[in-house]
């Protein structure tokens, strides 16, 4: 068994083998493998025996569900209205300028994947984001920089 | 009320008495129907925003005949502006549970789930150790209830409560017709009760202290308690819990920043009010309250006279646009067309006439969609348009 079968199998063991397994089986998938390939929602379909069409349809509808490659770290500017009244472009563009990447990239290292989000639910902190499940508020251009660096540094890189 | 400019602050919501235990195990040794009746005569009517009789859902489920029942605690907060439900499940995640499990006691059923939005997942370890001691009690008193977590994935139409259902049942999210209702039919084709986090917080609230003091707080057809999440163009964002009825006159004096041009009461589903009808609004349930009654979710958005109504509307347009579940046209067609018509009037492309054909447009799918997403969309577009109407065109 490949990595991705094994993976699938582990989740279904965890979740079951029925429809309403569907849901954390992909989001097991994405915790791991960051997104959703073709081959692994062929090997779900397979696992859970339902048609892959299905899979990819439940698949795309939620936008956590990532169905294109993305980095290791996923982040999320919240574009919503509070957020955007707060200045979230100019974090975007803090962001932008540190990792060279525009909106809907990853970074060529395959570490960070930048994304714009409907309302995250920190409208009393805004501007705000989240990098994977981690959440950030009251941000400032300094601060989504120093957050950055963190991040690059964990990596070992700078 | 209407000169005082006073706002009644409350504190049932947050205060935490550590005293879950006792609620639990002496609100089950009551009757069910005695705890129907007490919920009734309460008046509480759910804080997601649609406002439905809590009591008479719980009655309703509790009449049904199953072999299995269901109750569901919908965490998908995902309405602009609101941010309550993440608190409460932070600070008293123990009276929620309690809660669910009292209905669970009361309709009859032995398994529970929290639907939490995939924005909140941080919040998932702290609960499921909550949770664990809360089930710990539960086999402690001899109650059998179990409750797990459901995570979501990033789609608002999850919030509403066959979405929810169907995204549970692991399809993609798309609203059930209704009938049947899931008291009826829902999870796994069961009699269900959904229940936002904080109505469920407020029935606890009832069970500790009796209908009486519930009733006895806010106004006609608006009775108890809200938590409001409070934000934009305010010195003082953040969660209030206030008393219902209250005038939005009087929340701006509480919240405004001294240039307060409208609020958005409801979030981006809800009512755009501006200044001139500050002192005609109150924030309740329709009613026989004076002037315009705003039932919310709990969402209130200040803009002060820098803000452009024009960059909120299209901010909000986006937002329906993107979660629209595309099942209907009306929905699915109509968020793409009045944001693809607004940029246009406002590019000068279309004359402003064009505002007018866009409003019947959200008039008609106020009456066709099929959920609550595409009917509300029409609120807050016709009340920025007509009260804004010049911001849209210049």
């Amino acid at each position: 068994m490949d990595p991705i079968q094994s993976l699938v199998k582990d989740l279904a063991d965890e979740y079951g083998r029925k429809r309403e397994s569907l849901l954390p089986i992909l989001q097991g998938v994405v915790e791991r493998e960051k997104y959703l390939s073709e081959y692994s929602m062929v090997e779900i379909a397979r696992e859970v025996d339902i048609p892959a069409a299905e899979v990819y349809g439940t698949a795309t509808f939620y936008s956590f569900l990532e169905t294109k490659p993305t980095g290791k770290y996923i982040i999320r500017i919240c574009k919503t209205i509070t957020c955007a009244m707060k200045g979230k472009n100019q974090m975007l563009f803090a962001i932008q300028d540190m990792l060279k990447i525009k909106l809907g990239e990853t970074t060529p290292d395959n570490r960070f994947s930048l994304l714009e989000s409907n309302c995250l639910g920190w409208c009393h902190k805004a501007p705000a984001m989240l990098i994977n499940n981690e959440v950030y508020t009251e941000l400032t251009p300094e601060k989504v920089r120093d957050i950055l660096s963190g991040y690059m540094k964990q990596n070992g890189q700078i | 009320m209407a000169n005082s400019h006073q706002l009644k602050r409350v504190d049932f919501i947050f205060r935490n008495d550590n005293d879950w235990e006792k609620i639990l195990s002496s609100t089950i040794k009551k009757k069910p129907q005695e705890l129907i009746n007490e919920l009734i005569s309460s008046e509480l009517k759910g804080r997601g925003g649609a406002g439905f009789p809590t009591g008479l859902k719980w009655k309703f489920c509790s009449q049904e005949k199953a072999d299995k029942k269901y109750v569901i605690c919908n965490a998908d907060e995902g309405e602009p502006g609101t941010f309550k439900d993440r608190e409460i499940l932070s600070k008293v995640p123990y009276k929620v549970l309690t809660a669910m499990a009292v209905c669970g006691y009361i309709i009859g059923a032995n398994e529970g789930f929290i639907y939490l939005r995939g924005e909140y997942k941080f919040l998932e370890p702290e609960l499921n150790k909550a949770i664990n001691e809360f089930e710990y009690y539960c086999k402690e008193i001899n109650l059998d209830f179990k409750i797990k977590i459901f995570m979501g994935s990033g789609a608002y139409i999850c919030g509403e409560e066959t979405a929810l259902l169907e995204s549970m049942e692991g399809r993609r999210g798309e609203p059930r017709n209704k009938p049947p209702f899931p008291t009826q039919s829902g999870y796994m084709g069961k009699p269900t009760v959904v229940n936002n986090v904080e109505t469920l917080v407020h029935t606890f609230t009832i069970f500790k202290f009796g209908a009486k003091k519930f009733y006895d707080l806010g106004v006609q057809y608006s009775r108890g308690t809200k938590l409001f999440s409070v934000s934009g163009d305010t010195p003082k964002p953040g969660i209030f819990e206030l008393e219902l009825g209250m005038s939005l006159q009087d929340f701006v004096y509480e919240f405004g920043d001294g240039d307060t041009k409208a609020v958005q009461v409801g979030g981006a589903s809800g009512y755009l009010v501006p200044r001139k009808k500050f002192k005609d609004a109150a924030i309740g349930f329709k009613g026989k309250l004076t002037g315009i009654s705003l039932p919310t979710g709990g969402s209130m958005m200040l803009f002060n006279s820098s803000r452009s109504m024009f960059n909120v509307l299209d901010n909000y347009l986006e937002f329906f646009r993107e979660e629209s579940c595309g099942q209907c046209t009306p929905c699915r067609v109509g968020c793409q067309q009045l944001l693809l018509g607004i940029k246009a009037v406002k590019r000068g492309e279309k004359p402003a006439s064009y505002l007018n054909k866009l409003m019947r447009l959200t008039e008609t799918m106020q009456l066709t969609a099929k959920c609550g997403l595409g009917q509300s969309v029409a609120n807050s577009f016709s009340s920025i348009v007509e009260n804004f109407q010049e911001e849209m065109i210049y």
